[in-house]
């Protein structure tokens, strides 16, 4: 049966939302593998075999064939795995355009959505921080209006769980975390209420409780990083 | 019906996204699509509506529905046409994986890397981007190595050689212009000899940017990057 325990290997880090995206997807698919926590200050032969080139995880082992970046796992995933347990439909959308929206979505996500919001926990001041957060929430709009043209059921994939947000799913904690951290929300109900709401929504969802973080130790994560980057200032 | 129906590509003609998605569309023999040429430097009301979010080419609007970014628009022609010409990516949901893996490769580090050469503001700064340059192609080389075939695809073209390969003529244009040797045939023959091979196959008919082309465009958008440098 798909997802015999020894033939499915997910190599990650806790903490990361990246390896979050790959356990969402994962578990909707009612699959059940081998976890291998990594400590990334002291990477593991695994790791580093299975992903040379960027020696980063998450990294997905099938059958031992390693498959690196978290969207191309989850797609992945989808393809490979195609019928998931509960009969749910496929995290990708089956009409073609559909897809290529998808597609299109995940990649601003990454592109415009992520590496402003992962520069807020690297920056060195407290105005770096507040630039980067500017440019993430500025960045998420695009998506509250994706949310506003799309069908019934509040999912960018419609009445259920997609591609999209599965990818956007993996950062929640951190969300949650930086919003304990400093007030400061990606997802603010003001300004972006079908976001907040989505937020709600897929936190709700089995898949969600099942591999999300604890968000009190995501806190103490998230304020150890800002810590080691933040260059003396008082801001945290 | 697969390929009726009304298609439009907004497209620059140096652009390397624009040539990956024509080369897309010659590989399935669709041939009969309207090409609107863009000025990047002064957007067309079109090109504003069809790709709100970025602004940039290529889109392809397909019966008046609008595709943007070009791994999506090169995955969207291989399923709609999906019998026509030969396959684009391959089926086996592994080698999928692994051909997206380098892709992402690709359109990260060597993209990367050769527009650091063209806006490299010292000439120490030029040199470490031409490293990175050559050592993302070596990168690529091994990959092929690994392949052992002719194309990154296999026996002929697929998804991977068309996106490495829309890179190809970035590389002449700033070899010739930075007097730089990118694509070091010495040092990467597998990869020197893929392109060769690439610049022959059917489906770079016609959509290859020409180096002078690319040389235009790319100094404008120097001297853009240079001009936001000294503003910050």
């Amino acid at each position: 049966m798909a997802g015999a325990g020894h033939e499915l290997k997910l190599v990650g880090m806790w903490a990361s939302p990246f390896v979050t995206r790959v356990k969402l997807a994962l578990h909707l698919k009612g699959l059940s593998y081998d976890y291998v926590e990594e400590d990334l200050s002291s990477k593991s032969e695994l790791l580093l075999s299975s992903n040379p080139v960027h020696k980063t995880v998450p990294v997905f082992i099938h059958g031992g064939r390693p498959v690196c970046e978290s969207h191309i796992i989850v797609q992945y995933i989808d393809e490979a795995f195609v019928a998931a347990a509960d009969g749910s439909p496929p995290l990708l959308p089956a009409d073609p355009y559909e897809r290529a929206t998808a597609l299109f979505w995940a990649a601003y996500i990454d592109d415009k959505v992520l590496k402003p919001w992962r520069r807020v926990f690297s920056a060195r001041t407290g105005e770096e921080r507040a630039e980067w957060m500017e440019q993430a929430v500025a960045a998420v709009d695009a998506l509250e209006g994706v949310l506003a043209g799309s069908k019934e059921g509040g999912f960018f994939g419609g009445d259920s769980v997609g591609y999209v947000d599965v990818l956007l799913g993996g950062i929640v904690r951190w969300v949650h975390a930086t919003a304990a951290i400093s007030g400061d929300e990606l997802f603010d109900a003001a300004r972006t209420p079908l976001l907040a709401a989505w937020m709600e929504r897929f936190g709700e969802l089995d898949a969600a409780k099942a591999v999300f973080q604890d968000v009190d130790k995501v806190v103490d994560y998230a304020k150890m990083i800002m810590a080691l980057f933040a260059a003396g200032s008082a801001a945290t | 019906m697969a390929g009726e129906g009304d298609l439009k590509l907004l497209g620059g003609d140096a652009s390397q996204f624009v040539a990956r998605v024509r080369m897309a569309l010659n590989i399935k023999g669709v041939c009969s699509y309207e090409y609107i040429e863009q000025d990047l430097f002064n957007k067309s009301e079109l090109l504003l509506e069809s790709n709100p979010v970025h602004k940039k080419v290529p889109v392809l609007i397909h019966n008046g529905k609008p595709i943007a970014e070009s791994l999506a628009i090169v995955q969207y022609v291989d399923e709609v046409w999906d019998t026509a010409g030969a396959p684009i990516l391959p089926a086996d949901p592994y080698q999928r994986a692994v051909a997206r893996f380098w892709a992402a490769y690709t359109d990260d580090k060597l993209l990367r890397a050769y527009i650091g050469v063209n806006v490299a503001a010292t000439e120490e700064e030029r040199a470490e981007k031409v490293k990175d340059t050559v050592a993302a192609i070596s990168q690529l080389e091994a990959v092929l190595a690994d392949g052992g075939k002719a194309f990154f695809a296999g026996d002929s073209v697929g998804y991977l050689d068309i996106v490495v390969g829309c890179h190809l003529s970035w590389l002449e244009a700033f070899s010739k212009m930075y007097g730089v040797v990118l694509l070091d045939a010495a040092k990467s023959p597998i990869f020197a000899a893929w392109a060769a091979r690439f610049g022959e196959t059917e489906a770079v008919k016609g959509v290859v940017p020409e180096t002078d082309t690319v040389a235009e465009y790319a100094k404008k958008r120097r001297a853009e990057a240079l001009a936001a440098k000294r503003k910050n």
